[in-house]
């Protein structure tokens, strides 16, 4: 187990290597995209990118993506959508589906993965919600939560994701600052690109290996 | 690779060249990576900036390397993950069996990760009756055909579509051959599915350790990191002790560094933060979390202040891909863990230059690698330095094993040199010596070995000195 000894060897050794005070002042100090100031070029640049990672991105306004997520659904014959309650978008979700019978069951995360595993796991759609977007590097923030799960976003072969447009910074470094990232990230962040690929066979780009086969994202405007 | 005493390693670059798909399987995989590589990082002049950006965060985190692994401990406790410590291999192959004890554990899921090769983490669990799985595509694919990585970042790189076929239909239960790479995508995403979601434990490596807060990042296309570190009940990961670095702002220049050098990419599809296991409430995610921190090694490459930029190497593998000799002799001629112009300074300083001092000899310090590499690692100067240290030239080395090559004819031939450099009646002696007899030496021992493959030089009847006292020097 948890070794004391080796713990006080290794700093022994690390306090004895390391050169005392020599502070080190670096050639070139940061790295930082120059911002997109304009709106419409970071949703554009954002849509461009993720696209051509093959994920597909629908623009919407307001609430015509629920709308548009039904549409899929049937379009696809997905036989579900899992998705977490108490979030902005769930009480859109849970109206939209109220009445209707001819749309795949809508499916709550309501219990701990333990119980919940066999049937995450036979979903066919999961649907989250996201803190925005990266528009220079083409990645969605995603911040599981308790109403949110971590796996939502990974287990369904097909992962939907909402994008607010005025969410939507130049860069990383953009998004850490704006989402106060060190005070308030959650047990696990994440930024998520597109479906889950490989190149392990030939370097030939292949989709759907662990993950999901298939990214669809709104962005909302 | 294990390392043994065996290692011949001019008898592996002799076999490895003498398979024609071998090299055309690495040629194609290099040239491929190369081209990618280029394509993200376009503008010379930005990338010189990211590269001295992440040069100078990497030296910073080696200039307090105690205070900052003290914070991420401290901090990762804050955060309820479980801290160890291994000075060696072997204590952390024993930390994760004890984890796996523990817990009654059978079977682990393991996201990549290199310092499980570098402590043969399968070998070891296996010989204690443990299941460990690699879910990378890659590995798995590999540890199918019972063999070890040949690139750091593409383990199966050196087999084509059919090998690949081959393997699967060979040993995996009731698949029959195919060459499609969906359809084995397909088996393999089926079979790895089943046991993410019945894994008593999951392993993963690390690319980054943030000290400031406590978290853990993991880079990745596939998921199968992100299956391995939040589907099992209890999470390990595995790190050497020069992953850690000081702010989450210093991330993005790193991250962008580290995909475009390793596959071209702006980005990979998941970067994983982990800040700890589960929370009251939450309904996913590990119940215990356990960061293992590896040295083997590594505090003692700190001390020389040359050598220690070793530690700022990110693992990108673009060194290999760059390197004319690895892309014709692949990774398993180096016969260890890290092959590549990397291998070559890592390998000696870990395992020492006894063992692994061939390795520095493999290259034609033709500063590919040092021109790619995103944190600036001087390599070509490092190998030299090693080259010397295996002569210990100086008498003060710091490797272990220094002064191996060492051997009595060859100092004396050195010192004698040296007479004719310093010593002008020493010097005409041996011009003349030279000037008649040069032309008739037999080419045996080592002249016959040199002069194999390269054209022996013809002595001129007078020498250079002599010519120039003559002639006058022109254009003077």
């Amino acid at each position: 187990m948890s070794n004391t000894s080796a713990r006080e060897n290794i700093f022994a050794r690390l306090h004895a290597s390391s050169i005392a005070g020599a502070s080190y002042a670096p050639v070139a100090e940061k790295w930082v995209p120059a911002p997109i100031e304009d709106k419409a070029a970071r949703v554009a640049r954002f849509v461009e990118l993720m696209s051509a990672m093959r994920t597909e991105v629908h623009q919407v306004k307001g609430d015509e993506w629920v709308g548009k997520l039904q549409e899929i659904m049937k379009e696809r014959g997905l036989k579900n959508l899992v998705y977490g309650q108490n979030t902005e978008i769930s009480k859109k979700l849970e109206a939209a589906w109220k009445g209707q019978k001819d749309i795949a069951p809508l499916v709550p995360w309501t219990a701990d993965i333990e119980e919940f595993r066999d049937e995450l796991f036979e979903a066919s759609a999961g649907i989250t919600t996201t803190m925005g977007g990266i528009a220079e590097s083409a990645a969605m923030v995603l911040w599981p939560s308790p109403e949110e799960p971590r796996l939502l976003s990974l287990v369904p072969p097909v992962h939907f994701a909402v994008v607010k447009a005025d969410k939507i910074w130049t860069s990383f470094a953009e998004a850490i600052e704006a989402l106060d990232w060190n005070a308030k990230a959650p047990t696990n962040a994440l930024l998520i690109s597109g479906p889950s690929k490989t190149a392990d066979i030939e370097l030939i780009l292949q989709f759907g290996v662990h993950g999901p086969t298939d990214l669809i994202v709104f962005v909302v405007d | 690779m294990a390392s043994n005493a065996k290692f011949n390693f001019k008898k592996s670059i002799t076999d490895a060249l003498a398979d024609k798909q071998l090299r055309a399987n690495f040629k194609f995989a290099t040239d491929t990576l190369r081209g990618k590589r280029l394509a993200v990082f376009s503008d010379p002049e930005e990338t010189m900036h990211l590269r001295k950006v992440g040069n100078g965060l990497k030296r910073n985190v080696l200039t307090k390397l105690p205070q900052l692994l003290e914070q991420l401990e401290a901090k990762c406790k804050e955060n309820g993950i479980i801290v160890h410590w291994a000075e060696t291999v072997d204590e952390a192959n024993n930390i994760v069996l004890d984890l796996m004890e523990k817990h009654s554990a059978h079977k682990m899921v393991k996201g990549k990760s290199m310092v499980s090769e570098e402590m043969h983490l399968n070998k070891f669990l296996e010989d204690q009756g443990k299941l460990p799985l690699e879910t990378d595509l890659g590995e798995y694919i590999i540890q199918l055909n019972n063999e070890p990585p040949s690139h750091i970042i593409v383990p199966a790189v050196h087999k084509n579509r059919k090998q690949i076929a081959q393997i699967f239909a060979d040993n995996i239960p009731g698949v029959s051959y195919t060459e499609d790479t969906s359809e084995l995508l397909a088996i393999a995403r089926h079979k790895l599915r089943e046991h993410y979601r019945t894994a008593d434990i999951g392993l993963s490596g690390v690319n980054f350790a943030i000290a400031e807060s406590g978290t853990l990042c993991l880079v990745e296309n596939e998921g199968n990191g992100r299956m391995c570190t939040a589907v099992p009940p209890v999470h390990v990961a595995l790190m050497g002790l020069e992953k850690v670095v000081e702010k989450l702002e210093d991330i993005p220049p790193l991250y962008r560094l580290l995909c475009g050098s390793a596959t071209g990419q702006r980005i990979t599809t998941y970067f994983n933060m982990i800040k700890g296991p589960r929370k009251a409430g939450e309904k996913d995610g590990p119940k215990e979390v356990h960061l293992i921190i590896l040295d083997n090694g590594r505090s003692k490459i700190l001390a020389d202040k040359q050598l220690r930029q070793t530690l700022q190497c990110i693992r990108c593998g673009t060194c290999l891909n760059h390197c004319p000799v690895y892309t014709r002799i692949g990774g398993h001629a180096y016969g260890s863990t890290y092959p590549g112009p990397i291998g070559e300074i890592l390998m000696p300083q870990v395992e020492g230059l006894d063992k692994k001092g061939s390795l520095p000899t493999a290259s034609s310090l033709c500063n590919a690698c040092e021109e790619v590499c995103p944190v600036m690692i001087p390599i070509p100067n490092l190998i030299r330095r090693l080259r010397d240290e295996s002569y210990d030239m100086d008498g003060e080395g710091v490797v272990k094993g220094h002064g191996f090559k060492k051997s009595l004819v060859e100092t004396i031939v050195w010192k004698g040199w040296k007479l004719t450099q310093v010593n002008a009646t020493c010097n005409k002696l041996m011009l003349l010596g030279v000037q008649l007899f040069g032309n008739m030496l037999p080419k045996v021992g080592p002249l016959k070995a040199w002069t194999s493959v390269r054209t022996s030089p013809k002595f001129a009847r007078q020498s250079l000195k002599d010519l120039a006292k003559k002639e006058g020097i022109r254009n003077e």
